[in-house]
């Protein structure tokens, strides 16, 4: 039998455009094209600029992890001027960074993913006596009444409906999903008080502002350590007795995603520097390949460009980058480079993250994750999956917010940033883990003007194409055996996707537009 | 439902509103609100964008975002956070253009790539293949939207997708914004700011919902927000006022001398602050990086970034000059 092209376009509840193109044959993906439908040139438009605006500037490569954009950059600009941040710095930097680490991890399971599991349209039936719950029910049935057969009626209860629609697609019992629901909007309020502690040290979340080379601009005053310290322990309650328990609820209703969406290679630049030298972090920096640790060297990672439309050289070093857009190059589907580390696809984010550290040796992750798998009766192995990235953003959830007030406490009277100068000609590296994962920036400067700016994000490691040589890229590859129960509705592929938790807008991908509306591919 | 002039103050965002609106005014949208027999449809795209406008909205307090979804709009599509994926997501703006739907206001963050629509796309076109580019969907969307509202900076002027590679001039993706996409349309407004504040996103929405298009600067932005400069609202005009300045980023005084761009910016964050009153661009000590005008990034050669240190003579001068230009600051003065 043939295989049928299923399309996912776009894959909505993630940042950017992103779309998901599968060959399914008897049920079954067989292959899979990942492809970024956006395209800005942020590489470019750097050039010729003051080195330092830089930072700002990349930081609106996402909204969503802008602060791990800001900490890429401004690490690059303190290599490049050949600077270290003062203890404060690093330590105000670890905050607002762990502060976003909540943030983007509550909202990607709540807000983006749990739609795929949780069924929304439960909350018809909640017979409860809460405010908030009895609003939101009394709200749907009159948009399901109002907008009944007006011009507008597919739209009832938007932005939640429509949806995927399929038997068995989501939860069935009743109270779980009301539960769920609740969690998802406490979970917005959550998440709004964590972007309260990036901004108590960042200026302001998203898109913080105080984050430079040498540390940060903001004073540790007692008022904000104050504000910051009464959010996080209200988000820390929330990650301990909440966010746990839902993401437990949902691995318990769709077991087989433990076995779906797996993958068997991991990088991590490592998170949350323990000295300013950079050497020791809070997750290990390291690579888990076939189950043996590797230390990390970046002179290793290329990117190439065979199937991505550029028509710069592939292959190349990000110091030596190039980002020249093809948008006509034949064979190429995408414009999401594909970066190798020593030829390997690798996948980053959480899960990349908990196996690395766990491989070298990190006990508070083995205790957390061995508690987390308990709840299920697995092995690690198991982690390796669809189900063991979400579990992995709680326990890195769990484990921040506790160190969190750690970092509070060593916050002294000394200076927030050491200054510096721009240097006529240098050359900077600057890595560090977004939420999603392994994020590098490197810079070239020349007449103390950016001459290269190179940038390779976590979603550009796992929504990688094939490379040169016709490898697939991570969740191409993990896609392979995800079962399709109705080529319409792919829900599945969705989850498996979403799990890596994408972040499509520095990502690119190139077709032709077409100037005829109204019909469109629905498979 | 009903909305007592405090509600209202407290939707459209506080202090400043209050400055803004006169209570007749207020009357009237209460009278709107109760006569809606449902809320008004928006309809939210994504151009070429960082979704940070987005993540802003969900940021949205007194009312929450909860709130603003259930009672006061009807959030027909938003990717990001809407529960349609693939084709599911897209039917609804498939069939909004199919049926010619004129009863929604078409909010876009994000500008518009116009070297081809190859470089944003949303959705597929079944007969070719090929992805839809943003720049249609805008269009079609457009025609026949109440109104048309730029979130953010990208889609109000173009922003950093517009900027200008600064050795070769290039601009990858001829990214434009919205307004010049519409060009001579009077119902296209703009709300920038990267990225905007949530009140000036859902303050304004009602506005136009409500009350029809709110007074608007030469800019294009609704006065009540970016009336006033943020020099002029600043936590700092203490220490402008007695000419104490800051030598480093984060010192106590004036962030001017190193560079801040608060003179020439029009917005009310200091007085505002983000994220439920946390903090403000100028409080933090880095000073205002000019994010809601139209020039950002590029600000002519100048940068985001001018100076690194304080230099005591040059910043002498430049306040002589902006003072001359009552407080018009270098960019707009």
């Amino acid at each position: 039998m043939a295989s049928q092209k299923v399309l996912i376009d776009p894959l909505t509840r993630i940042e950017g455009h992103l779309s998901i193109e599968m060959d399914v044959q008897d049920g079954k993906v067989v292959d899979a094209r990942c492809r970024g439908d956006m395209y800005r040139g942020y590489e470019s438009i750097l050039q010729g600029r003051n080195p330092v605006d830089a930072q700002q500037i990349v930081m609106r490569i996402c909204g969503v992890c802008p602060v791990s954009h800001g900490q890429a950059s401004s690490r690059c600009l303190d290599d490049a001027f050949k600077i270290k941040p003062t203890k404060n710095g690093r330590l105000l930097r670890n905050l607002i960074l762990g502060a976003n680490f909540l943030q983007s991890h509550i909202l990607h399971f709540y807000h983006l993913a749990a739609l795929d599991y949780v069924d929304i349209t439960a909350i018809l039936q909640y017979k409860g006596s809460d405010a908030g719950m009895v609003r939101i029910r009394d709200w749907v049935n009159n948009e399901l009444k109002v907008k009944k057969g007006r011009v507008d009626e597919l739209t009832a209860a938007g932005p939640f409906l429509p949806r995927y629609e399929g038997k068995d697609f989501y939860i069935k019992n009743t109270d779980i999903n009301i539960d769920a629901i609740a969690g998802y909007v406490k979970a917005l309020d959550i998440r709004q008080k964590a972007h309260q502690m990036v901004a108590a040290f960042g200026g302001r979340a998203p898109h913080p502002i105080s984050m430079v080379p040498g540390g940060v601009t903001t004073e540790p005053t007692r008022e904000r350590i104050k504000n910051y310290k009464s959010n996080l322990k209200e988000v820390e309650e929330f990650v301990n007795e909440v966010y746990a328990g839902h993401v437990i609820a949902v691995a318990k209703a769709f077991p087989e995603y433990f076995k779906l969406g797996r993958y068997d290679s991991f990088m991590s630049y490592g998170l949350f520097d323990k000295d300013e030298d950079r050497k020791n972090f809070m997750f290990e920096q390291g690579l888990v390949s076939g189950g043996k640790l590797e230390k990390l060297d970046t002179s290793k990672i290329r990117e190439q460009v065979r199937y991505a439309r550029y028509r710069s050289g592939s292959n190349l070093h990000p110091l030596k980058g190039e980002t020249v857009g093809d948008p006509d190059k034949s064979g190429a589907y995408t414009w999401v480079k594909a970066p190798r580390y020593d030829d390997r696809p690798m996948e980053v984010g959480p899960l990349a993250r908990i196996v690395v550290a766990l491989n070298s040796g990190n006990k508070d992750v083995k205790r957390e994750l061995n508690a987390m798998l308990k709840n299920f009766n697995a092995e690690v192995p198991a982690a390796l999956s669809a189900l063991g990235r979400h579990a992995s953003r709680v326990i890195e959830c769990k484990l921040i917010a506790k160190q969190c007030y750690e970092w509070l406490d060593e916050l002294d009277s000394g200076k927030t940033r050491n200054s510096y100068d721009i240097p006529e000609e240098g050359e900077g590296e600057g890595l560090i883990e977004a939420p999603r994962g392994a994020l590098g920036h490197w810079i070239v400067i020349k007449n103390r003007q950016i001459a290269n700016y190179q940038a390779i994000v976590p979603t550009t490691w796992f929504c990688s194409p094939r490379d040169d040589k016709g490898g697939r890229g991570p969740v191409e590859q993990a896609l392979i055996g995800t079962p399709i129960s109705d080529p319409n509705n792919p829900i599945e592929g969705a989850r498996v996707v979403r799990s890596f938790d994408p972040c499509l807008a520095c990502a690119i991908h190139v077709v032709e537009g077409d100037r005829e509306i109204g019909k469109f591919r629905v498979c | 439902m009903s909305l007592n002039r405090r509600d209202f103050l407290k939707i459209m965002g506080g202090t400043s509103a209050a400055l803004a609106f006169p209570g007749v005014m207020i009357q009237g949208c209460k009278k709107a609100l109760e006569n809606a027999s449902a809320r008004t449809n928006v309809i939210w795209l994504e151009g070429l964008s960082c979704s940070g406008c987005s993540v802003s909205l969900l940021n949205k307090l007194n009312p929450d975002i909860v709130s603003v979804i259930t009672e006061h709009i009807s959030l027909n599509y938003q990717g990001v956070i809407m529960g349609g994926t693939g084709n599911a997501a897209t039917q609804v703006l498939e069939e909004a253009v199919k049926k010619q739907r004129k009863d929604f206001v078409l909010l876009v963050e994000g500008a518009i790539p116009t070297k081809g629509d190859i470089f944003c796309t949303i959705g597929e076109n079944e007969k070719t293949g090929k992805g839809v580019g943003v720049r249609e969907w805008v269009e079609e969307l457009g025609k026949n939207a109440v109104a048309i509202v730029s979130v953010g900076t990208c889609s109000s002027y173009g922003g950093i997708p517009a900027a200008k590679n600064r050795i070769n001039g290039e601009n990858q993706t001829g990214a434009i914004s919205v307004q010049e996409l519409f060009k001579g349309r009077k119902n296209v407004l703009n709300i920038p700011g990267c990225p905007p504040h949530p009140d000036w996103m859902v303050g304004t929405l009602l506005h136009v919902l409500l009350k029809g298009m709110p007074k608007l600067d030469e800019y294009n932005r609704p006065v009540m927000y970016y009336g006033k400069t943020v020099h002029e609202n600043c936590e700092r005009l203490y220490y402008y006022k007695r000419g104490i300045f800051a030598k480093e980023w984060g010192e106590k005084g004036c962030l001017y001398e190193l560079g801040c761009l608060g003179m020439d910016t029009g917005c009310d964050i200091p007085v505002r602050k983000w994220n439920n009153g946390a903090n403000s661009c100028t409080d933090c000590g880095s000073g205002c990086i000019g994010c809601t005008e139209s020039v950002f990034p590029e600000f002519g050669k100048r940068g985001i970034y001018e100076r690194l240190h304080a230099d005591n003579k040059k910043a002498g001068n430049l306040v002589r000059v902006a003072a001359k230009k009552g407080l018009g600051g270098v960019i707009n003065g």
